[in-house]
């Protein structure tokens, strides 16, 4: 039970290299910006979009072969799929849309209904039934959607942003119950977002696709400690920068260096969490390793923190108390100090 | 506020522009709008006159300082409607009397001035080998007659009925030139028409002769028309039609002199 | 004039449409309307009833609605497909299809009629070789007529429908794909209920114009009562002698045809 994709595909201004392997039980979100072609690769992995190159087995038959020229149509596919903006056909009631793929498959008017009802149910919209989507909130769609594609025991379960189309209230609900329906499926699911909350929430495995690339996979936790691309860094919220480590110092590419406290060489990223970074207006006295001069630039008051971002030959971003903020009139911007303790930052192989 | 006022009045213009066009033409037919009568008249005359007419056109032009003759041909039942609607006609040739009396209140006193006979009209070759109106019976044979509201197809059924010959149409045109298109087309075998209509349908058909005993003769009036801007001018063509020239012009196209009751 | 008192009028006009428009949109409404007023204003009201008994009348009326139905079904049976393949398919040679469907809409419809007459006349393209193979001549006949009303009416169809397809969002086909659902089934249960409101209308469009073809008809398929003389060919010929008869055919004519707009502009043009 289980995928294995790799494959090459050209859409427009898109180009997709991907190689991904989905195992059984895993629950593995692709997470990455707008564009970055997530979508693309679900829809590939349907079916419904051709490969250039490449191959792509699910449970051990092939539906995808370029090379011998095989293609498994996508009705012939044993895939779910829960679109970003569910598509529910507003000329059926929610019963109608979850009977549908069972109908479309074969199944009799009568036994068809009786299982959409059941998976109704069992996603709490019994009362729904007979509802045309737009009666419909945009909890309740998500969920028939999801019933939707579940209801003919696909063996591969693809989601494309399925919390996206929602007010962040109902999000949290949603999250929690979709989670649980997730768990109890026994194939093989894909699941796409840009919110990394909901990347962290739901992912037993992570992998971050940007350009059409995929740049880093891993755990949840994996990811956010070691960070391998500015866009990830972002999202976790750390300092990131990659350069040549030699020994202690890791020599950045414009000039600047960062000290570390461990020894390393090569290629390395080094990573610096903003709290860990302090902020003085004039040439710090004290053992700290890390010292750099630049200007304070923009300011952003995140709950009870404050970010600086400050530019200079090594830009960093530091969090400090709006007590501090305030005592050093860094709103007016001017010449700063930053300062990090080398064992503060983190390096690790790029 | 400037900008409305603008708008309005130039819509009001248009409006204008168009009603002034429109309610013009009511009496210069084609606008000429000289005081004195127009140089130009309208004669409707019977489809069947096509040909013949247009030639007399012709003539009365090149003798009366080019004026100009715009013929309307169409079948006279057709005409004879037009003119109960106030269509702007300076003369009228009908194809028959029954026409032309029906507007006998809007024209002046009709002459009778050519009769005509009618014939059988099959592709160049006879290739369905007709022979005479018994033929035209036989089921497998596509007829086409004109309406019965045309002259031509009243004179048809009249033809038929007095020779006891059951014939059922494929089609009732319009007009008698209609019946010539079909049957030259190819798309039907046989049609009643006139003498003159085979005459001058070129060589894509060819006639079948009924015989005199069997034929019925049309007889043609001509009239002037009571409301004509061109009284003169109108009375002069006719005047033309009805004289030994226009005859003549007639014979040459197959008419029969007029009935000399 | 104050300048907050000129806002304030030019503010008033704009609430509604430009004066202009509204002169002008008058134009049009009367340039529409009066043409159908002066027809209700002769008609014989009180021989009505017994003009409309005579069987020619009813006759015509059979016919017309055997016919206009008759082209309607053809269109929707070859214009659909061809819609469908004009709006999804880029073959070769597309564009060309398309000026060829719009054709007979721009096309004098007399002119349609001698085209057809060449085409599928006895001696016609097509025509001689049915004559000879089948045996069959479409001129004067039924079918003649239904044949002449869908060529003029049927690119009112494919053009609706069409642009239905264009319109609706494509990724409905891409769901019920992934609910296994292939390319008929989808057609059928998704697209077609999708695209309804443009189909009614292609059909209402298409079959108005069907009921009132005249040139087409009387040129290919001829004049015959209760074989080919559909109700307009009827009004025309007793226009030519009998006027009351004449308007009182038209009335029919109108009547039915107000009818079939009203009942399906409340369905298919849903009003905002």
């Amino acid at each position: 039970m289980s995928l294995a994709a790799e494959l090459g595909l050209t859409l427009g201004e898109l180009e997709l290299e991907v190689e991904l392997a989905v195992g059984t039980g895993e629950l593995v979100v692709l997470l990455g910006p707008n564009g970055a072609g997530k979508t693309t690769l679900l829809r590939a992995l349907a079916g419904l979009v051709p490969l250039r190159r490449g191959r792509v087995v699910l449970d051990g038959v092939v539906l995808d072969d370029v090379a011998a020229g095989e293609h498994v149509p996508t009705e012939q596919r044993p895939v779910g799929f829960v679109f970003q903006d569910y598509l529910l056909f507003p000329h059926l009631t929610a019963l109608e849309n979850v009977a549908f793929g069972l109908r479309a498959r074969g199944l009799a008017k009568t036994e068809a209904r009786h299982r959409a009802a059941a998976w109704l149910e069992r996603v709490g919209l019994a009362a729904h039934t007979r509802s045309r989507p737009r009666a419909l909130s945009g909890g309740q769609a998500q969920r028939v959607a999801l019933a939707r594609a579940m209801v003919s025991d696909p063996r591969l379960l693809l989601l494309d942003e399925p919390l996206a189309a929602l007010d962040a209230a109902t999000r949290t609900e949603v999250r929690r119950d979709l989670r649980r329906h997730l768990a109890s499926f026994d194939g093989t699911r894909l699941l796409v977002t840009h919110d990394p909350l909901e990347a962290i929430a739901l992912a037993d495995r992570l992998v971050v696709l940007e350009a059409g690339r995929l740049t880093q996979t891993g755990t949840p936790a994996e990811v956010s400690a070691q960070p391998r691309s500015r866009y990830v860094a972002e999202l976790v919220g750390v300092n990131l920068y990659r350069g040549l480590a030699d020994g202690r110092s890791v020599r950045l590419p414009d000039g600047g260096a960062v000290v570390a406290a461990d020894l390393n060489y090569g290629e390395v990223f080094a990573a610096i969490h903003p709290h860990a970074v302090a902020l003085h207006r004039q040439p710090p006295e004290g053992t700290p390793r890390n010292v750099w001069s630049g200007t304070a630039d923009t300011l952003e008051v995140i709950g009870d923190r404050v970010r600086i971002r400050v530019t200079g030959l090594v830009p960093i971003v530091a969090e400090v108390t709006p007590a501090a903020a305030s005592e050093l009139h860094l709103g007016d911007g001017g010449p700063v100090w930053a300062t990090v303790k080398a064992t503060e930052v983190t390096v690790y192989p790029a | 506020m400037l900008r409305s006022r603008i708008r309005l009045t130039a819509a009001l213009a248009v409006a204008a522009l168009v009603l002034a066009a429109c309610g013009g033409s009511d009496d210069s037919s084609g606008g000429s709008s000289s005081a004195a009568s127009p140089s130009e008249i309208k004669v409707f005359a019977a489809a069947s006159l096509t040909a013949a007419f247009t030639k007399l056109g012709e003539d009365y032009s090149a003798a009366n300082g080019g004026t100009k003759v715009t013929f309307n041909f169409a079948g006279s039942q057709a005409l004879a409607t037009q003119i109960q609607q106030a269509a702007p006609a300076d003369v009228f040739a009908s194809a028959d009397i029954t026409n032309m009396d029906k507007v006998k209140d809007l024209v002046n006193t009709p002459q009778n001035f050519a009769s005509n006979l009618l014939a059988i009209v099959v592709e160049k070759g006879n290739p369905k080998d007709v022979k005479g109106l018994e033929d035209l019976a036989n089921p497998d044979l596509k007829v086409v007659l004109a309406a019965e509201e045309v002259p031509a197809g009243k004179y048809a059924k009249q033809v038929l009925d007095d020779a006891g010959v059951s014939v059922t149409p494929v089609s009732q045109e319009d007009n008698v030139k209609a019946v010539v298109t079909k049957v030259s087309l190819g798309e039907a075998d046989a049609g009643i028409v006139y003498v003159t209509d085979v005459s001058a349908g070129g060589d894509t058909i060819e006639g079948v002769d009924i015989p005199e005993e069997q034929n019925v003769v049309a007889t043609y009036p001509i009239a002037t028309v009571k409301t004509s801007k061109a009284p003169d001018k109108a009375q002069s063509f006719m005047d033309l039609v009805l004289s030994a020239e226009g005859q003549q012009v007639l014979k040459e196209y197959g008419f029969l002199p007029p009935p000399t009751t | 004039m104050t300048t907050t008192a000129r806002r304030r009028r030019a503010a008033t006009s704009r609430a509604g449409a430009p004066i202009g428009f509204v002169v002008l949109a008058a134009l049009a409404v009367g340039f529409l309307a009066i043409p159908l007023i002066g027809l209700l204003g002769r008609t014989p009201w009180g021989t009505l009833g017994a003009e409309l008994a005579t069987p020619r009348v009813l006759l015509a009326l059979r016919l017309s609605l055997v016919c206009s139905l008759g082209a309607v079904a053809v269109s929707v049976l070859l214009g659909v497909p061809l819609a469908f393949l004009l709006a999804r398919v880029a073959f070769p040679g597309r564009n060309i299809v398309r000026a060829l469907t719009t054709l007979p809409m721009v096309l004098p419809p007399v002119v349609g009629g001698v085209a057809l007459l060449l085409a599928f006349g006895r001696r016609g393209l097509v025509g001689q070789w049915l004559d000879r193979a089948f045996g069959i001549t479409l001129p004067f006949t039924t079918a003649g007529a239904i044949l002449a009303e869908a060529f003029v009416a049927m690119p009112f169809l494919v053009i609706t429908v069409e642009a239905g397809l264009r319109a609706m969002d494509r990724r409905f086909e891409d769901a019920a794909a992934t609910l296994g659902a292939g390319r008929w089934l989808t057609f059928r249960r998704v697209t077609l209920p999708l695209i309804a409101p443009s189909l009614g209308a292609g059909i209402a469009l298409c079959w108005a114009r069907a009921l009132g073809e005249f040139g087409a008809t009387i040129t290919f398929a001829g004049n015959l009562p209760g074989v080919t003389q559909t109700m307009p060919l009827a009004v025309y010929i007793a226009l030519e002698t009998d006027l009351e008869a004449a308007i009182a055919l038209s009335l029919v004519l109108l009547v039915i045809s107000l009818a079939l707009l009203i009942a399906l502009r409340d369905r298919w043009f849903p009003t905002a």
